[in-house]
This record gives structure tokens, C-alpha cells and sequence, in this order.
């Protein structure tokens, strides 16, 4: 943090820059470690039979996870986000290597062309995809036009759709952590392995693929994370078929009022999360995630 | 002359429409040290990226053993380079690095590991085995390059300004270091600097390259003591380019006239004819003060104490600068103060104008 070096300068600024930061700690205290144990807590909790909750203390709530159904929306999820995060891999990993060996000012151009369609409402974008892909929508008229289809595909409320959409979603987060990654590479490695033998393949193995790996992993952490909990994706253009770990918090805290198993369901999505960060940790010796802006 | 490992016949480059290499060709025989001696920019690297098959050439062709490579993948050719910024995989330890190019060949573990051991002893850093590269210092990085590029014994060694980065003393040693190793292991080494002393040093022999053209090949004495043009004479020698005008040439010596005054230099096969302009080459440590009267008057403009050499500027009649080195430090002289200098026949040398 630059501020922090700038105010080591004088004890005097130093003392003013901690009252400014106050603000920023109570923020932090009140709206993220409040609610974090608030849901800890609840997690624990009863559930009221009409509404709301008994202070009564229970294990009830993470024992219910285990069962088959809702386990299977864990595994389901799972399934899904491991299916997005190996398509996001295949397709953000060379995107992204391709971009850093762009000229500066293709980078730059490549970069903008990222970000920009992100600063659309992600659930406007998505509904752009509804219009793609439902039935008699752009894609069917465009494989009709090249005789390519003969009538409307049902593309629409699938799990293809599901997939689809989360790719498109958080492609973005691979490319630019792979982007980041192989931005700092020295390419003279990568010719100074082909000096010593190496093929193509070779090189990009031992030597590019090595380099880049903090880059592909915080990606792989940045893609598979969210790809459990983004219900909208699943609920919009799946069409309720697809059940994912987010759709069922949101199931459970919205329409079945049970906010104690809610809670108990992100308190397990979070342990996941935090398990895969310190698997990252461990890999990479950092704990700064490649390419998060 | 014994066996060409490595031939390079017109080779041309451009770089977006701006030709580097205007057809370059080289001859290097079997355990020959070459240097490619220029500034920055006049396309030695280039060439080194050509010959590893990093780059390709535009027009010409590389001949490796007789063999055309030109068109040949870098992992295909029997070269090695030494990078200049040592490119080591920062990844792997110093073992892995250098048995990188075994490893790649699937030679049996044990195997590798007494090559490395080996290829470590020959630049002096056994027990550094386990090591990464950034735990290493400058000259500890470039002694780990040289061992990677050796350890596969490649026809033909590339070094890319190898030791750029070090400091002067270290420099020196490595200088002698590399020159002993290339000449215990019998590799031809194609090696590049901008550092005259160190092409001097170094090599059999020395391409002088400028704007992508080797404007003299030849060893080091030859080089430094009859340079064909006034740059080569200038960038090795940092001799004096005096102009004149051919006065008589008889039995190997030309008589000329420098700034009015009558001088000699020795004409080697060179066809000179009265009236002619000429160029003499002439270093500052081989031109003599002499007794008021004889030889060029001249004026001291400044003087300067420098790596033990005191360079003293005169100006000639005709205005034209000509610098003189001594030994030691000479405290009789001060700007202003009027002498006279001359030269044997011989330390004068016609060189073509180029620069």
C-alpha cells in the first residue's frame, strides 16, 4: 500500500492517516464481519415453524446437507463449475497468452475490449443470451440462413445454455490473470529453451506453462468460486432444471424461509472457497490472487 | 586453416523495411574464436539469432558442417547460446538448468547428474548444484549460462555480450576464464561485444561490424595494425585519421603533405599517385614529440590523466585535432604551449574513409 510507506515519513501525518482509516474499519467491523458471524451464528440456530428464528443451538442444519438431495445440488455444482472452469482454462489460457504477446498497443486495445462489455449489468448481458439462444432466436436464424439447421433448435433452458453463460460470464477473470502472468514473463526463456532442444511443445511445457502457473490457477480460483453460487445464470437460462448451490441458498433463505440452513449452506460454500485459496497458498507461496484488479 | 564448422553466406535481414544485415558472410573453422566487434545497433545480435536459428534470414543461407540450416528450428541445430541477460529458468535449480537439454534427450538420471556435476566444475561452481537462480550473483548467473550452453559440447558456442553485465575486475577474469575453457574444449566460439580490448583479448579472429556489414575481417593484429578504413581504425585503436595529399610513393612508403608539412607512412600494397587525397591512420601512443624545427608543429588544446595514460589534444596548421598518449604523467606540458610531433614511416597507415 503506497499511502502506508508515504506516511511512515512523520509520525504527525501517520497519527491523522489512522483517524482517516477509522471510517474504513468500522465499515469493515459493521457490514462484513458483522453479518460474516451474524450468518455463523444463524447457521447454528433453529429454524422458527412460521417465520424466522429460535436462539436454540443445533447441528441440525449442516446435517441436513448430507442429505441426498441436497447433496446432489453440491455434486451438481460441483460438476458444473469443475465442466466452466476446464472450458474457461481451455479457451481464457491461450486468449490470455495470446494478448500479452501483443504490441503495447494491442495489449491496451485488448484489455479495453475485455472490460467495456463488463460495465453492462451482467443480468442485461444475459438476457442478450436469451435472445441468442432462444428458440427462432439469432443463433437459429443465423444456422438456418447457412442451411446448416432446418428448423429451431431448442438451445434455450438446457444445461448446454447454462454452460454457455457461465463461460461467458467469467472468461474474462481467466484471460486477465493469464494475461497478467504471461505479461511478466521473460520471453527469452522461452528461446533459450528451444536453443537447448526444445520443441515448441517442449518449451511451452516446461517453461511457459511453469512461469504462467500462478496466473492459470488464480484464474482457475477465480472462475470455479463463483461458477458455484452464480444461481442467476442457472435459473435464467437454465430454466430451474439447473439447481446449483447458489440457486438452492437463495431457494432456501427467499421462498422456503429456512434461514438457518441458508446460512449453514454458504458457511460450507465459504469453507470450500478458503480451502481453495489455501490450496493456492500452498502452491504458489502467495496469497495475492494473478490478475485480480 | 582446418575444418569450416559454420558458414554465412549473404546474409540479409530487415526488420520492418529497415535492413539490419546487408549481406554478411563469415567463414569459422573447427575451435575458432571469432568476435563480432561493433556498437549497438549494427546488427551483431542479429546475426548471433541467425546462426542459433532464432530469427531467419531474409536472403542468404547458414551452413552448419556443410549442411544447410538455414530454414532449420533452433532445437534442431548443434549450436548453444549464451544470452545476455543469461536467460535462466527461474523455476528450476542450477542442476535442472544445466541438465535441461539432457533431460530433453531422456539421457538415464545418472547421466545427467555426472554431466552436470562436470559441466559445473568447468566453471568453477561445484556444490551449487541445488541453488536457484536468484539466490545467485552476476557472475555466478553467467558461469551457470556458459555450463547449460556447454554441458551438450555444441558444435558452435554463441555468446551474446556474455559479460556485459559484469564489473570491470570480473570482467578480466572471465575474459581469461572463457578463453582457456574454449580452448581446453576445442568449440568455436562466435562471440559478441562493443568492447574492442575485450575482441582483442579474446579472439583468432575479429569481424568488425557496422550498418550490418563487416567492414574488416581479421585477426586481432591484423586489425589493430592495418585497419582497412578510418572507422575500424577509430573504434579498435581509437587511432587519428589525418587528411593529406599524396606527395611521391616509392619502395613501400608514401610520402604525403598533413596540414602543410611533409610526412611519411608505409603504403603496403596500396597504388598511390601524386596529388592524390589520403587518409593516415595513426595512434596517439605511437606519435613522438620532436625537436623544435622538424616534424608537424602543433599547440596543446588540453590534456587529460586517464587509466594511467596521459592523452595530450593537439591542434594542427591546418586546424585538424590529433591526440597523443603517453605513460605517466608529464607535468612540463600545459594548453597553449607550442611543440613539435612526428612519427616513424611505419605507425602511419592509409585507411579508406568510412566514417
Amino acid at each position: 500500500m503506497p499511502s502506508r510507506k508515504n506516511t511512515r515519513r512523520t509520525p504527525l501525518t501517520s497519527r491523522w492517516m489512522g483517524l482517516t482509516l477509522v471510517p474504513l474499519y468500522l465499515f469493515t467491523l459493521v457490514l462484513v464481519l458483522g453479518p460474516l458471524v451474524y450468518m455463523l451464528v444463524l447457521s447454528f440456530e433453529t429454524r422458527a415453524d412460521v417465520w424466522g428464528v429460535i436462539p436454540q443451538f443445533t447441528w441440525a442444519n449442516y446435517k441436513n446437507i448430507f442429505q441426498p438431495v441436497y447433496l446432489n445440488t453440491f455434486v451438481q455444482s460441483l460438476k458444473l463449475a469443475l465442466l466452466c472452469t476446464g472450458l474457461i482454462l481451455l479457451i481464457g489460457y491461450p486468449f490470455g497468452y495470446f494478448i500479452a504477446r501483443l504490441s503495447p498497443r494491442g495489449k491496451k486495445f485488448m484489455t479495453a475490449a475485455l472490460m467495456i462489455p463488463f460495465w453492462t449489468n451482467s443480468l442485461i448481458r444475459l438476457y442478450g443470451w436469451i435472445i441468442v439462444l432462444r428458440s427462432g432466436g439469432t443463433l437459429d436464424k443465423v444456422l438456418m440462413a447457412l442451411h446448416l439447421t432446418q428448423r429451431p433448435l431448442k438451445l434455450l433452458y438446457t444445461y448446454p445454455a447454462v454452460v454457455v453463460g457461465m463461460v461467458y460470464a467469467l472468461l474474462q477473470f481467466m484471460i486477465l490473470a493469464v494475461y497478467s502472468s504471461a505479461e511478466k514473463m521473460d520471453w527469452s526463456l522461452v528461446e533459450a529453451a528451444r536453443d537447448l532442444g526444445a520443441s515448441p511443445a517442449q518449451a511451452f511445457f516446461t517453461v511457459t506453462l511453469k512461469l504462467t502457473m500462478p496466473g492459470l490457477l488464480s484464474g482457475v480460483i477465480l472462475t470455479f468460486i463463483p461458477s458455484m453460487g452464480l444461481f442467476f445464470i442457472a435459473d435464467i437460462l437454465g430454466g430451474n432444471k439447473v439447481v446449483l448451490v447458489g440457486s438452492l441458498i437463495q431457494d432456501q433463505l427467499l421462498q422456503a424461509h429456512n434461514w438457518p440452513f441458508a446460512a449453514a449452506l454458504s458457511v460450507v460454500l465459504m469453507l470450500l472457497t478458503s480451502l481453495m485459496i489455501g490450496l493456492y497458498k500452498r502452491v504458489t507461496h502467495t496469497t495475492r490472487l494473478e490478475g485480480l484488479l | 586453416m582446418s575444418q569450416t564448422i559454420l558458414q554465412l553466406q549473404n546474409i540479409e535481414k530487415s526488420f520492418d523495411g529497415t535492413p539490419v544485415l546487408r549481406g554478411i558472410s563469415l567463414d569459422a573453422a573447427a575451435g575458432e574464436f571469432i568476435t563480432l566487434l561493433g556498437s549497438s545497433g549494427c546488427g551483431k545480435t542479429t546475426t548471433l539469432r541467425i546462426i542459433a536459428g532464432l530469427e531467419c534470414p531474409d536472403a542468404g543461407r547458414v551452413l552448419l558442417e556443410g549442411r544447410d540450416v538455414t530454414g532449420t528450428p533452433p532445437e534442431k541445430r548443434d549450436v548453444n547460446t549464451v544470452f545476455q541477460n543469461y536467460a535462466l529458468f527461474p523455476h528450476m535449480t542450477v542442476a535442472a538448468n544445466i541438465g535441461y537439454s539432457l533431460k530433453l534427450r531422456r539421457r538415464p538420471n545418472e547421466e545427467i547428474a555426472k554431466a552436470v556435476a562436470q559441466a559445473l566444475e568447468l566453471v568453477q561452481l561445484t556444490g551449487y548444484e541445488n541453488r536457484m537462480p536468484a539466490q545467485l550473483s552476476g557472475g555466478q548467473k553467467q558461469r551457470v549460462a556458459i555450463a547449460r550452453a556447454l554441458v551438450n559440447r555444441p558444435r558452435v558456442l554463441l555468446l551474446d555480450e556474455p559479460l556485459g553485465a559484469l564489473d570491470l575486475q570480473l570482467r578480466r577474469q572471465m575474459q581469461l576464464e572463457l578463453k582457456a575453457l574454449q580452448q581446453q574444449l576445442g568449440i568455436t566460439f562466435i562471440y559478441i561485444t562493443h568492447d574492442q580490448e575485450e575482441a582483442l583479448t579474446m579472439s583468432d579472429r575479429i569481424a568488425v561490424m557496422r550498418d550490418g556489414q563487416f567492414v574488416q575481417i581479421g585477426t586481432p593484429a591484423q586489425v589493430y595494425d592495418e585497419p582497412r578504413t578510418s572507422f575500424v581504425a577509430r573504434f579498435v585503436g581509437s587511432a587519428n585519421i589525418l587528411q593529406g595529399t599524396v606527395v611521391a610513393a616509392e619502395g613501400g612508403l608514401v610520402a604525403a603533405r598533413v596540414a602543410g608539412c611533409p610526412v611519411c607512412a608505409r603504403a603496403g600494397q596500396t597504388e598511390f599517385l601524386p596529388g592524390q587525397p589520403i587518409a593516415l591512420a595513426l595512434r596517439s601512443e605511437q606519435v613522438d614529440f620532436a625537436p623544435e624545427g622538424s616534424g608537424i608543429p602543433a599547440v596543446v588544446k588540453e590534456k587529460s590523466f586517464a587509466g594511467g595514460m596521459l592523452r595530450i589534444a593537439l591542434e594542427l596548421p591546418d586546424g585538424s585535432r590529433l591526440v597523443v598518449s603517453r605513460h605517466g604523467i608529464d607535468q612540463s606540458l600545459a594548453p597553449g604551449q607550442k611543440l613539435c610531433v612526428r612519427w616513424a614511416p611505419e605507425a602511419a597507415v592509409p585507411v579508406e574513409v568510412d566514417d
